[in-house]
């Protein structure tokens, strides 16, 4: 924590950067965002196993971004969405500085993307094995069981689009759902447009999700959407062998195509 | 009981299929009239969310149909198209949705008579599925609000 909090000091004080994103002490067991724009404050920056939170979410929103030069507490899956962003063109190089806290508590500084995707390649990409489980559970399902269970879910949900408002990938001004000519997802929470809007999210995160299950733990029901773009994403890299988060250039598996992509329903 | 018409709606390419199905028409090849087809500019066009508002509207198959691999009129639509696909299919197989019930196939401005094999074939193959009773159940709590308010 000492080397975090001198790093954070360091940088304010040079004027790296103006704002740092990290976490701090919140309520009960939780922690929550905090925003260091002075070097007296950086005692309260934390990080502990419960700093789990995706910070990147903060990086492309309008307050963030006009002041300037940001600095941000990460953990790889959060240095991925990171990337990701870049390969999006929504983040340049050495704009970002970031404070990467490796599993034993080391904090690398980072600006160049070209070394964070040398520290990210050395990290596991693999779904967690709970979740990997869960997968496989409802993989091994009949097709009418699998419908049962996801139609029983998503009728708990409320549209609350805390699992947009979480992701870091999600940064549409104007998404989808908002658009009402044509009215693409319902705005009320019914059977329908709840399927409707869940496909729609994960659709829209095909080959761009880092797995890093921010939907699901913001989720005020506990829907675990996060399977979806878990298991849709793990697919993508099996049939197209591409993985997002890994590379700061852009690599969008359905923006390119190989005129042999081999599939078994065309007729 | 009244034997089952299944409704199918066909979103094809302009310069492929719905070409190669005027074909079909001015050639008099008969076929199945349980297809409602929908012109689109090419099948790179085609937003999964249109499969899912054709079934939201109550149609029980859909065909989703263009330009054969090389033949795309903008050079790569079909491609991309089809990559969408295959991702698309992965998650509604995964979410548990009658995947049976959608169709793609890659019809040319030639294949008139594929055309109707085609749709008889699946307009058939739908019919032995019945109604696509899964999707009208959960339709059913949103149903009022899609005839108040048209989605056109």
């Amino acid at each position: 924590m000492l080397e975090l909090h001198n790093r954070a000091r360091q940088l304010l004080e040079t004027q790296a950067v103006n704002l740092i994103l990290g976490y701090g002490e919140g309520h009960g067991d939780e922690p929550r965002p905090v925003f260091i724009d002075k070097p007296d404050t950086v005692t309260r920056l934390i990080f502990n196993e419960r700093c789990i939170q995706n910070l990147a979410v903060y990086l492309l929103k309008p307050e963030v971004r006009t002041q300037g030069k940001i600095g941000i507490v990460t953990t790889i899956p959060v240095s991925r969405s990171i990337l990701q962003l870049a390969a999006e063109n929504q983040i340049r190089d050495e704009e970002v500085v970031l404070l990467l806290v490796q599993a034993d508590g080391k904090v690398s500084e980072v600006t160049r993307f070209s070394e964070l995707e040398g520290l990210v390649a050395q990290h596991e990409t693999k779904i967690p094995a709970p979740d990997q489980e869960k997968i496989s559970i409802l993989q091994k399902k009949s097709r009418e069981e699998r419908w049962q269970y996801w139609v029983n879910e998503f009728n708990r949900c409320i549209k609350c689009y805390a699992c947009r408002a979480s992701c870091p990938m999600c940064y549409c001004t104007n998404c989808t759902v908002e658009c009402n000519q044509p009215q693409w997802i319902p705005v009320p929470a019914h059977a329908l447009g709840n399927l409707e809007w869940h496909i729609m999210r994960v659709m829209h995160l095909a080959g761009r999700c880092i797995k890093c299950g921010e939907c699901a733990r913001a989720c005020p029901v506990d829907i675990p959407l996060h399977l979806l773009t878990f298991m849709l994403n793990d697919n993508i890299a099996d049939i197209f062998g591409q993985r997002a988060g890994m590379k700061a250039k852009p690599d969008y598996v359905l923006s390119t195509f190989k005129p042999d992509d081999k599939e078994n329903f065309i007729r | 009981m009244p034997s089952f018409e299944p409704k199918i709606t066909a979103f094809v390419c302009n310069w492929c299929t719905y070409a190669g199905a005027d074909l079909t028409g001015t050639s008099r090849i008969k076929y199945a009239p349980n297809v409602r087809i929908i012109r689109l500019p090419c099948t790179g066009r085609i937003d999964f969310m249109l499969i899912l508002k054709a079934f939201a509207g109550g149609a029980d198959g859909v065909i989703i149909s263009g330009c054969h691999p090389n033949d795309c009129h903008y050079t790569s639509g079909n491609f991309h198209a089809r990559r969408r696909w295959m991702v698309f299919r992965s998650l509604l197989d995964f979410i548990g949705f009658d995947t049976r019930r959608i169709f793609f196939s890659w019809v040319s401005a030639a294949e008139g008579a594929k055309w109707a094999q085609l749709v008889n074939a699946i307009t058939a193959e739908v019919k032995k599925l019945g109604p696509f009773q899964n999707y009208a159940e959960l339709t059913k709590s949103g149903l009022d609000l899609i005839a108040e308010n048209s989605y056109a």
